[in-house]
C-alpha cells in the first residue's frame, strides 16, 4: 500500500505571530518556517506503517510556495520515499485555501493512486481544520478525522478519534482519509545522515496549472488585526486577598 | 435569506447550550431552521423548537445518522442544502467532522470558527491561535459556517417552532460505529461552564492533579488542563483548552500551574475574570490575568480551597 501524507510549510509554532502594520496578514517575512506539527505526526505514523509491512511507499506532497521544497526535505529526512511539491504561489503570503489544496490533492490522488492518505487534523497558521474532510468529499472516501489511534488491518481501518466528550471508534473503509491528533505519536527527529541522504531522494516539481485546478480564493481577506488585548490585572499578594478579590469581582 | 443549523445532537439528547449559542449567531442572517439528525431526534427536535429565534425544526431519523458520522450526515445537509443561503453549526468536534465535507460536495468553502458576524457575507474568525483576527468575505453563493460558541450568548428559550420530519439521504456506508468512550462526570461541561479550574504542568503528576478537580468541586467548576498537562498524561485529552482543545469563556477561570503558552492562552482568553496561580513570576499567564498569586501551588491551593 501506498501512502500519500500532504505536508503544510507553516510558520514555527515557537514564533511568536506578528500581524503587518496594514492589515494585510501575518507577517511571515524573515520569520522561522517549519512542518505544522499535526502533518509530522501523519509524516510519522506513514513511516510507522511502512516499517510495521502494512505500507511499501510513503510520498510527501505539498501545495504553497517553492520554499516548501525544505519541508518536504524535512519529511524525506523523516523516511518518506519521495515528494511532489505542487507551486501553486509566489509570495510567501498567500495561503492556498483548503478547497483548494483538496481539489490539488485529489489529482494527486488520481495520479498515484494511495491505499491511503495521512493528513495533518488542522494547519496552525489559518486553524481551518477543512483540507482532510474535503480531500474525502472530492474523492467519495471515507473520513476518520482527529485520529488518536489507527489500525489498518487490510480493507478497513480502526480509528479511535478525540471527539469534544472523550473518544469515539470507528471503521473506516479503506481506501480513506485519516486526519491525525497530538496524541497518535510523537514524531522523530531526522538524524543528520538522514538529512544528507534526503537530498538525494526524489522530488517532483509541478505546478497547480499542471492539474488544472483554479486556486482563486473564495474568502477574501478584508483585514487582519491583532486581537483585543486584555486589560492589565494584578498581582496579589496571598491567598487571603485573592479570596477578597474575587467576592469584589463577585466572581465567587 | 434563510439559514440551516445543524444542531449538536448526541445520543438523541439535544446539547443546547451550543446550539442556542449558534442560534444567536444564525439569527442575524435569515430565518433559522434547525436540523436534528440521529437514530431518534425527535426529542431533540422537540428541545430545539423552544429556542428563541427558531423558526422551523427538521428531524431526520436513521439508523446511518445515529452516530454522528461524516458521510452521511453531510449527505443528508446537501439533500437539504438547496434552500438555504446559509448552513451552519456550533463548532464543536462534530460539526468539524461535517462541515468541511459538506462544503466540499457544494464546492464552496467552509469558514471555520467564525467568533463574529460582520453581515451576510463577512465574518470574523481567529487565526494562529488566536493571535490574529481575521475578517473574510465570502463570494461563495452558500456560505458553511461552524461558529466558535464561547462568543456568543445562548438564545433564550420560550419559542414554539413548528417540527417537520425529513428523510435521511442515500447512506453511502463507508464507516461504520464501534464504541463512544465518553468520560462520565458530574462537573459541568467544559465549554458551557460558568467556572473552570485548569492545571498545567506545574501539578506534576496524574495523582496531583486531584487538586485541581477538589478546587474545581468546590467551585461547582469544570476542569480543564493545558496541552503540557495532557502531554504528560497529568489529564485526559478531552479536558484541554487551547488551540487544539477546547475553547472556553466562563464567568471565571483559574489556572494552576500553567505557564500561559499561546496555545493555551487561544483558548481561553476570553474568559470574564482570569485568575493564575504560578510560582514563576515571570510566566506569561500573569500578562492576562487579572489577579495574579506567584505561590506555590501546592500550598496555595488547598489554602484556597479552605478559605472559599
Amino acid at each position: 500500500m501506498k501512502v500519500l501524507v500532504p505536508v503544510k510549510r507553516v510558520i514555527d509554532y515557537n514564533v511568536k505571530v506578528r500581524v503587518k502594520a496594514d492589515g494585510s496578514g501575518v507577517d511571515l517575512a524573515n520569520v522561522k518556517m517549519s512542518m505544522n506539527p499535526f502533518d509530522e505526526i501523519a509524516v510519522e505514523e506513514a513511516i510507522r506503517l511502512k516499517e510495521a509491512g502494512k505500507a511499501d511507499e510513503v510520498v510527501a506532497v505539498s501545495i504553497g510556495v517553492k520554499q516548501a521544497q525544505e519541508t518536504l526535505r524535512t519529511a524525506l529526512a523523516m523516511g518518506a520515499d519521495r515528494a511532489i511539491l505542487v507551486v501553486a504561489a509566489d509570495d510567501v503570503h498567500e495561503d492556498i485555501e483548503p478547497l483548494a489544496v483538496a481539489k490539488i490533492l485529489a489529482k494527486v490522488v488520481e495520479e498515484e493512486q494511495p491505499g491511503l492518505v495521512l493528513a495533518g487534523k488542522q494547519a496552525i497558521d489559518n486553524d481551518m481544520n477543512a483540507t482532510g474532510q474535503m480531500l474525502s468529499a472530492l474523492l467519495g472516501w471515507s473520513q476518520g478525522t482527529f485520529a488518536s489511534e489507527l489500525d489498518i488491518d487490510g480493507d478497513k481501518a480502526v480509528v479511535t478519534r478525540e471527539v469534544d466528550g472523550g473518544l469515539q471508534t470507528i471503521n473506516v473503509t479503506m481506501p480513506a482519509i485519516i486526519t491525525v491528533d497530538l496524541r497518535l505519536n510523537e514524531p522523530r527527529y531526522a538524524s543528520l545522515p538522514n538529512i544528507m541522504k534526503a537530498k538525494r531522494k526524489p522530488l517532483d516539481e509541478k505546478t497547480a496549472a499542471d492539474y488544472g485546478v483554479d486556486t482563486t480564493p473564495r474568502l477574501a481577506v478584508v483585514s487582519t488585526a491583532e486581537p483585543e488585548a486584555r486589560a492589565a490585572g494584578i498581582i496579589v499578594g496571598s491567598v487571603d486577598e485573592l479570596v477578597e478579590k474575587l467576592k469584589e469581582a463577585g466572581a465567587v | 435569506m434563510a439559514v440551516l443549523l445543524l444542531a449538536e445532537v448526541t445520543d438523541g439528547e439535544l446539547a443546547m447550550d451550543a446550539t442556542a449559542k449558534a442560534v444567536t449567531a444564525a439569527a442575524s442572517l435569515g430565518d433559522v431552521t434547525v436540523l436534528c439528525a440521529g437514530a431518534s431526534a425527535a426529542a431533540a427536535g422537540d428541545a430545539a423548537a423552544k429556542i428563541d429565534g427558531v423558526a422551523k425544526v427538521l428531524v431526520a431519523e436513521d439508523a446511518s445518522l445515529g452516530h454522528r458520522l461524516a458521510e452521511p450526515t453531510a449527505a443528508l445537509i446537501v439533500s437539504l442544502a438547496g434552500d438555504y443561503s446559509h448552513i451552519v453549526a456550533p463548532a464543536t468536534t462534530d460539526a468539524k467532522n461535517v462541515m468541511p465535507r459538506v462544503a466540499a460536495l457544494l464546492d464552496v468553502m467552509v469558514i471555520s470558527d467564525a467568533s463574529g458576524v460582520v453581515d451576510a457575507d463577512t465574518f470574523e474568525r481567529p487565526i494562529y491561535a488566536g493571535n490574529a483576527v481575521q475578517t473574510v468575505k465570502s463570494s461563495d453563493a452558500t456560505k458553511v459556517i461552524t461558529f466558535r460558541t464561547s462568543t456568543f450568548d445562548a438564545a433564550g428559550e420560550g419559542g414554539s417552532a413548528a417540527v417537520e420530519t425529513v428523510s435521511a439521504a442515500a447512506d453511502p456506508a463507508l464507516s461504520s460505529w464501534v464504541e463512544d468512550k465518553v468520560a462520565e462526570s458530574d462537573r459541568p461541561e467544559l465549554t458551557s461552564a460558568g467556572v473552570v479550574v485548569s492545571g498545567g504542568r506545574g501539578v506534576g503528576s496524574e495523582e496531583d492533579f486531584a487538586l485541581i478537580e477538589k478546587l474545581a468541586d468546590k467551585l461547582g467548576a469544570a476542569v480543564g488542563a493545558s496541552r503540557a498537562a495532557v502531554d504528560s498524561g497529568y489529564a485526559p485529552n478531552d479536558w484541554q483548552v487551547g488551540q487544539t482543545g477546547k475553547v472556553v469563556a466562563p464567568d471565571l477561570y483559574v489556572a494552576v500551574g500553567i505557564s500561559g503558552a499561546i496555545q493555551h492562552l487561544a483558548g481561553m482568553k476570553d474568559s470574564k475574570i482570569i485568575v493564575a496561580i504560578n510560582k514563576d513570576e515571570e510566566a506569561p499567564i500573569f500578562q492576562v490575568a487579572d489577579f495574579g498569586l506567584v505561590a506555590d501551588l501546592f500550598d496555595a491551593v488547598p489554602e484556597l480551597n479552605d478559605k472559599l
